[in-house]
C-alpha cells in the first residue's frame, strides 16, 4: 500500500465543502414527516382554546363516527399510561414547584394549546376534521399573564393545585453585595424586558412511532436534537423498558432549543403506537406548534451597576422575574439560572448578587433557545455599560476598557467563581473597530445631530462572551442539572481502511458529519472521504448526550479525537509488531508508521487495520481490534467572545430601524472549518437581530397568543437582514485538546445588545435611553414621544 | 395545509364558473390566485364546500386597451404578468408600480389582480391604487356584465359590491398619458408583508403646480381610502404646499389599532407618508 502524503492538518482548519449538504439542497432528506409505514396511521390533537380553565367533561364518542377514525381518547382514558409527567430535569430548588404534567390534561388545562385529547385517524385529513366532533366541556379560570400581577398577593393562580404562582427562587450572592453598593460613587439602575420569542425552527416538529413486530423493540422517530434523552426520558415516563425503545432523529431541519425536550405528542405517540398496535404519526402545523412547541426568554429584569469614582466596576445587583410558562419542561427553570455567571460578563467586580424568580403564568412554557439565558444576561450588561458610560460621560469603549479582563489576566476566576480560560478582548475590539470604520462613523454620527438629520445615526457595541460547551458533569450537578456533561465517541476502523465514527451528538443542520470528519481524518491520517460520521440513532449511537448548549464541538469533537488518539495508540503497536520494532521507534505522521531511521520500514494505518482483522499476526497482549471509544467530560465550559459592532439609521419620523452595517470579531478558539463556523455566526446573529428588531410572542389579557402564526410574529428573512462582516481571533481553549471553543449560540447572544444599542444611541439627542424590544417602528416612534422628542 | 374538505369544481369558461356560482350559491367560492383564500382554509377560517377554479379560463388573462381609451386587465392576470405587461408599462405605470409591492415573487406569480380587488382586504396594495386611478371592475353574472367603480366597489371589511354569483372578469385603469408622477410608500415591519400603512400619490403637474393630485390611502379603515382633503388642497397650488396638505391625511380615515400601530401612530405614520409619496410623485 501506498502511504498517504496529507500533511497532519490536512482537513483541519480547513473549509471543506459540507458532506450533509447535496442530499439536504437536493431535496433527499427523510425528515420525519417524510416517513411512511405500512398501515400507518394519523394524529391529531385537541387543544384548549382557552388559556385556564377546569376540564368538566371530555366525549370522543361522535368523532368516533367520523370517516377513517379508528381511535379517539380524552386525558383520563390514558392516564394510567404515564408513570409521571412529563419531565422536569432540572429542580433548581429543594423547594421548587413543578406541577404534574401530563401529556395529556386531564382536569385542568393551563396554557392555549395545551392538550386534552386526540384522535387517531387513516388519513391526516380525517383526523384533523374528527377533531371537530371531540367535545370538551370547559369551566373557564382567569387567566394569570402578567408576572408582577402574578406574584401579588391574591393573585389568581395559574394552577388551581398550587398555592401559588411562584415556582422557585433561586440566589447567589458574591462578594459583599451591599458593600459595593453602599461605597459606590455612582449607581445606574435599569429595568429591562427581554421579551418572549418563539424558536421558529424551519422544520416543525413530527413524530412517528412503530410498535414492536419481530422483536420487543418500539421504535420513535421524532424531530428531536436528544434522541438519547428522549429515549431515556420516554422510557421513563410512559413505563416501557429502555433497552426495548429505540429513539432516531432522522434528518433534523433546526432545533435552536425548540427540540431540546420531551413533548407531550412524543410520550403519546409512543403510547398510542403500542396501545393500536399500528405505527402513528404526528405531524405539527406552524400555528399548533406556535400553541404547543416551547418558547423563549421572557424575563423582567431588575439591574444596577455601582462604579467608583474613577468608573471602575464594584459590583452589580440583578433581579429577574422568570416567566415559566404554564409547566416546567426539561429544563425551563434551569434557563435564568444559566445567566446567573453571565452578567458580570468580562468585567471585573468586586460583588454580583443575583436573584432570580421563577413564576407561573398561562402561557405556553418556556425553555432553551438559542443561547438560554445568556442573551438575556449579556443584553441586560450591555445594555447597562452603555447607559452607564452615557451617565458617567464616557466614551462607551473606554468604561469598557476600564472593566474589561486583561488578556495577560487569563486564566481568570470571576466573580460569579467561574475560570474563564483563555480570551483576549483588546484583540477582537481592536480588530472589529478598524473593520467597522468606528472613528469615521463617529463622525457622521455627529454631523447628522448637528444638521438634525430625520434619519439619525447610532453606533452599538457589545463585547460579549459567553459560557457553553455544556460538560463539567461534577459542575451540573452541583447545579442540581439533572444529567451529566460528557460526551461519547466510537471509532471503528474497518478492513479496508476506511473509518466510521459514531457520535453521541445529534447535528441538525449544524455539519458534524463534515467536522467530525476532518478532526478524524487528520488524527488517523486516513482521506477526509474515507470517514463517515453516524449518529442520531440510539441503536447506532448507543450512548450520547446530544447537542445544545453549544456543546458539541467541545465536548463530542474532543470525545472523536481522543477515540482516534486510542486507535492510533493500538494501531502503533501493530505497526511495530509487523515491522519489528520496538514501540518507542514508531514513528507516526499523516496516516503512516515508520520505524525511526529507517524510512523504508513503514506501514499505513489502514496496513494495521487490516492485519488486525485477519488477526493472523498481532501482538500477543492486546486484543484482534483497533476499535476504540471515548467517554470525555471536560473539566471546565467554553468561553468563546467577541466584538460585535452595528451602525443603524433610525428614521426619527416614523421609527424606522436599518441596520446599515454589521461587524463581528468572535474568538472561537481553534476553529475546525472556518465556513461552518461562519455559518453558525450568521445564523445567530440574524436571530439576535430578529429579537432586538422584529419578533415578540405577545399574549392577550384573556392569554390567546396574538401572535399566532407567521402572519404576525415577524421573522426576518434575508431581504431584512444586512450584510455582516465577519472575522476572527483565535484565542485556544486550554480546556480541550482541539483548543476550541462553542460557537452555536455566540452570533445569537452578541447581536441583540449591539443593536439596540446602536438604535439607544441613535436617539440619544432627542432624550431617549431605552427603546423596548423589539425596536419595531411602534416602539421606537413610542419611545420618541414619551421622552419628548417632538418628531411628529 | 389541512383544509376541511371540499368539491372542486374547474371552469373552462366564464359562463360554466357563474353556473356554478348559480348551484351552489354561498357554499361556493371561486379560486383565482390562491394567495388569500388558500390560507384562510388551512386555518380552516374559511370553509367553502365548492371550489371553482378559473385558472382555466384563458379568456380572463391579458391585458388590451379599450374603445374609450382605458387599459382592461383580465382579472386572472397574475401580479407579475401586470408589472411586466407593455401597455400598463406605458399608459399605467403606476399600476406596475404599486403592484411590485406586492409579497414576495412566489405571490406574484400566483396571485392575480381580480383575486386580490375580489378580496377586499384595504390592508392590501391593490384596492387604494385601484381608487386613487378613479379604476373599476367588469363584473359578469347571470344577468350580463356591469361596471363597478372603485368607489362603489369596497364595502366594509373583506366585503366587496360583487354578488354571490358575479364573477370579477375585468379590471379598468385610465390611461394616465400627460406629465404624471407617482410614488407608492408601502410602510412594512419586513420585507414581505402587508402595509402597516401605505400613501399612494399620484400627481399631475402643468406649468410648474399641480394640476391634480390622487392619494390613496392602504390599511386606514375598513376598505381603502382616498385622502380626499389633501388632494383638494393641493389642487391648482404649487408643491411646496405638499407638507402643510400632508397633515390633512389621516382625516376622514379610521384607523385600526393592533399590534403594529395604535391608531395615532397609524394616523402619523399616514400623515409622514402622504408628503413622502407626493414630494416624490411632484418631484
Ligand atoms: C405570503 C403572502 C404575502 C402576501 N403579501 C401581500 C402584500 O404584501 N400585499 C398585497 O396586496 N397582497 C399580498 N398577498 C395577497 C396576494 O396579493 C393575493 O394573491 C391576492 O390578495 C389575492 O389574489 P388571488 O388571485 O390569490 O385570489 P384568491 O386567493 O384565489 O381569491 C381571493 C378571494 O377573491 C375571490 N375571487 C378571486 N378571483 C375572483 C374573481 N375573478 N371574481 C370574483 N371573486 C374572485 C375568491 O373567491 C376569494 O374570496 C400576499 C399573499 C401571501 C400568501
Amino acid at each position: 500500500m501506498t502511504a498517504v502524503d496529507t500533511p497532519p492538518s490536512a482537513n483541519v482548519g480547513v473549509t471543506k465543502l459540507r458532506k450533509e449538504d447535496a442530499h439536504l439542497v437536493t431535496g433527499r432528506t427523510s425528515w420525519t414527516d417524510n416517513l411512511k409505514l405500512p398501515g400507518m396511521l394519523h394524529v391529531a390533537f385537541v387543544r384548549s382554546p382557552m388559556a385556564h380553565a377546569k376540564v368538566t367533561g371530555v366525549d370522543v364518542s361522535a368523532a368516533l363516527e367520523q370517516p377513517g377514525v379508528v381511535a379517539a381518547f380524552s386525558g383520563a382514558d390514558l392516564v394510567d399510561n404515564w408513570s409521571g409527567g412529563l419531565p422536569c430535569a432540572w429542580p433548581v430548588t429543594e423547594d421548587m414547584k413543578s406541577p404534574t404534567h401530563l401529556p395529556l390534561a386531564t382536569d385542568e388545562v393551563r396554557h392555549v394549546g395545551d392538550a386534552v385529547a386526540v384522535v387517531v385517524a387513516r388519513s391526516r385529513y380525517q383526523a384533523a376534521d374528527a377533531v371537530e366532533f371531540v367535545e370538551v366541556d370547559y369551566d373557564p379560570l382567569p387567566a394569570v399573564v402578567d408576572m408582577e400581577a402574578a406574584l401579588a398577593d391574591g393573585s389568581d393562580l395559574a394552577d388551581t393545585s398550587l398555592d401559588s404562582n411562584k415556582s422557585f427562587t433561586w440566589q447567589k450572592i458574591d462578594g459583599d453585595i451591599d458593600a459595593a453598593f453602599d461605597g459606590a460613587a455612582h449607581v445606574t439602575t435599569r429595568r429591562f424586558i427581554n421579551q418572549r420569542l418563539i424558536p421558529t425552527a424551519i422544520e416543525p416538529r413530527a413524530v412517528v412511532c412503530a410498535p414492536p413486530r419481530e422483536t420487543r423493540e418500539t421504535t420513535l422517530w421524532s424531530a428531536t436534537q436528544v434522541p438519547h434523552i428522549l429515549r431515556l426520558m420516554l422510557a421513563l415516563t410512559c413505563g416501557v423498558p429502555e433497552h426495548e425503545l429505540r429513539v432516531v432523529a432522522p434528518d433534523v431541519g433546526g432545533g435552536f432549543g425548540s427540540k431540546l425536550n420531551v413533548y407531550a405528542e412524543e410520550a403519546v405517540c409512543l403510547v398510542l403506537a403500542r396501545k393500536l398496535g399500528q405505527p402513528v404519526k404526528w405531524t405539527e402545523s406552524r400555528s399548533e406548534g406556535y400553541q404547543a412547541t416551547i418558547h423563549g426568554r421572557d424575563q423582567i429584569q431588575d439591574v444596577s451597576l455601582a462604579f467608583n469614582q474613577d468608573a471602575t466596576l464594584r459590583g452589580m445587583k440583578v433581579e429577574l422575574l422568570a416567566d415559566m410558562g404554564a409547566y416546567l419542561q426539561l429544563v425551563t427553570p434551569g434557563v435564568p439560572l444559566l445567566g446567573a455567571f453571565m452578567f458580570n460578563a468580562i468585567y471585573k467586580m468586586d460583588a454580583l448578587s443575583f436573584t432570580c424568580h421563577g413564576i407561573f403564568t398561562n402561557k405556553t412554557p418556556t425553555d432553551a433557545y438559542r443561547g438560554a439565558g445568556r442573551p438575556e444576561a449579556t443584553f441586560a450588561i450591555e445594555r447597562l455599560i452603555d447607559e452607564a458610560a452615557n451617565e458617567l460621560g464616557m466614551e462607551p469603549f473606554e468604561l469598557r476598557e476600564r472593566n474589561w479582563i486583561k488578556h495577560e489576566e487569563f486564566p481568570y476566576t470571576t466573580i460569579a467563581g467561574i475560570e474563564y480560560d483563555s480570551g483576549n478582548y483588546e484583540a477582537a475590539t481592536a480588530k472589529a473597530k478598524e473593520l467597522f470604520g468606528y472613528d469615521d462613523l463617529r463622525r457622521e454620527q455627529q454631523e447628522r445631530r448637528d444638521r438634525g438629520d430625520k434619519v439619525q445615526l447610532g453606533i452599538g457595541i457589545s463585547t460579549f462572551t459567553e459560557m457553553c460547551g455544556l460538560a463539567p458533569s461534577r459542575v451540573l450537578g452541583s447545579l442540581s442539572y439533572g444529567a451529566g456533561g460528557w460526551e461519547h465517541a466510537s471509532v471503528r476502523m474497518l478492513p479496508s481502511g476506511k473509518v466510521e465514527v459514531i457520535t453521541g451528538t445529534s447535528p441538525h443542520g449544524q455539519g458534524h458529519v463534515t467536522a467530525w470528519s476532518q478532526i478524524a481524518a487528520d488524527a488517523l491520517g486516513v482521506p477526509y472521504e474515507d470517514v463517515e460520521v453516524r449518529h442520531g440513532d440510539t441503536a447506532v449511537a448507543h450512548k450520547g448526550m446530544d447537542t445544545y448548549g453549544s456543546r458539541s464541538l467541545v465536548v463530542g469533537g474532543y470525545a472523536v479525537q481522543s477515540a482516534c488518539d486510542k486507535v492510533v495508540a493500538k494501531a502503533k503497536r501493530v505497526a511495530a509488531h509487523l515491522l519489528e520494532a520496538s514501540e518507542d521507534d514508531i514513528e507516526f505522521e499523516a496516516g503512516t508508521f515508520s520505524v525511526r531511521g529507517s524510512p523504508d520500514a513503514s506501514k499505513t494505518i489502514q496496513d494495521t487495520a487490516l492485519a488486525i482483522f485477519a488477526a493472523h499476526d498481532y501482538p500477543e497482549d492486546m486484543e484482534p481490534s483497533l476499535d476504540s471509544d471515548a467517554t470525555v467530560d471536560p473539566e471546565n465550559f467554553s468561553y468563546p467572545h467577541g466584538t460585535h459592532l452595528c451602525a443603524t439609521e433610525v428614521d426619527t419620523e416614523t421609527g424606522q430601524v436599518t441596520i446599515r452595517s454589521y461587524v463581528a470579531v468572535d474568538d472561537v478558539g481553534k476553529v475546525i472549518n472556518p465556513q461552518i463556523v461562519e455559518g453558525q455566526v450568521h445564523g445567530g446573529i440574524a436571530q439576535g437581530v430578529a429579537q432586538a428588531l422584529y419578533e415578540e410572542a405577545v399574549y392577550d389579557a384573556d392569554g390567546n397568543l396574538s401572535t399566532g402564526s407567521l402572519l404576525d410574529y415577524y421573522v426576518p428573512s434575508a431581504a431584512d437582514l444586512p450584510h455582516f462582516q465577519t472575522d476572527r481571533t483565535e484565542t485556544p481553549a486550554t480546556t480541550n485538546p482541539l483548543g476550541v471553543k462553542g460557537v452555536g449560540e455566540a452570533g445569537t447572544i452578541a447581536s441583540t445588545p449591539a443593536v439596540i444599542n446602536a438604535v439607544v444611541d441613535a436617539l440619544r439627542p432627542m432624550g431617549v435611553n431605552d427603546v423596548r424590544m423589539p425596536a419595531s417602528p411602534r416602539n421606537v416612534w413610542e419611545a420618541i414621544q414619551a421622552a419628548n422628542g417632538g418628531a411628529a | 395545509m389541512i383544509p376541511a374538505s371540499f368539491e372542486y369544481v374547474r371552469a373552462n369558461s366564464i359562463e360554466e364558473a357563474i353556473g356554478a356560482l348559480q348551484e351552489h350559491g354561498d357554499e361556493a367560492k371561486l379560486l383565482a390566485g390562491g394567495h388569500s383564500l388558500l390560507p384562510l382554509m388551512k386555518l380552516r377560517l374559511a370553509a367553502p364546500e365548492v371550489i371553482v377554479d378559473l385558472g382555466r379560463v384563458d379568456a380572463l388573462r391579458g391585458v388590451c386597451e379599450t374603445d374609450d381609451g382605458r387599459l382592461a386587465i383580465g382579472a386572472m392576470t397574475s401580479h407579475q404578468d401586470v408589472i411586466d405587461d407593455d401597455l400598463v408599462r406605458q399608459h399605467c405605470g403606476v399600476l406596475a408600480d404599486v403592484t411590485a409591492h406586492v409579497g414576495d415573487a412566489q405571490v406574484r406569480h400566483r396571485g392575480t389582480i381580480g383575486g386580490a380587488l375580489a378580496h377586499g382586504d384595504a390592508a392590501s396594495d391593490l384596492p387604494a391604487a385601484l381608487l386613487a386611478l378613479d379604476g373599476s371592475v367588469i363584473a359578469q353574472g347571470p344577468n350580463g356584465r356591469r361596471e363597478i367603480p372603485a368607489s362603489e366597489l369596497f364595502v366594509d371589511y373583506l366585503t366587496t359590491a360583487l354578488n354571490d354569483d358575479e364573477v370579477v372578469v375585468e379590471v379598468r385603469v385610465p390611461k394616465l398619458d400627460g406629465d404624471w408622477g407617482w410614488r407608492y410608500e408601502k410602510f412594512s415591519r419586513v420585507a414581505q408583508a402587508w402595509a402597516i400603512v401605505g400613501a399612494l400619490g399620484i400627481v399631475k403637474r402643468s406649468n410648474g403646480s399641480i394640476e391634480d393630485a390622487r392619494v390613496g390611502l392602504t390599511n386606514m379603515g375598513t376598505v381603502p381610502v382616498r385622502a380626499a382633503a389633501v388632494e383638494q388642497a393641493l389642487n391648482g397650488n404649487g408643491t411646496d404646499a405638499i407638507a402643510d396638505a400632508a397633515q390633512q391625511a389621516a382625516e376622514g380615515t379610521d384607523a385600526p389599532g393592533d399590534l403594529n400601530a395604535t391608531p395615532e401612530f397609524r394616523q402619523h405614520l399616514a400623515r409622514v407618508l402622504t408628503r413622502r409619496a407626493l414630494e416624490a410623485a411632484a418631484g
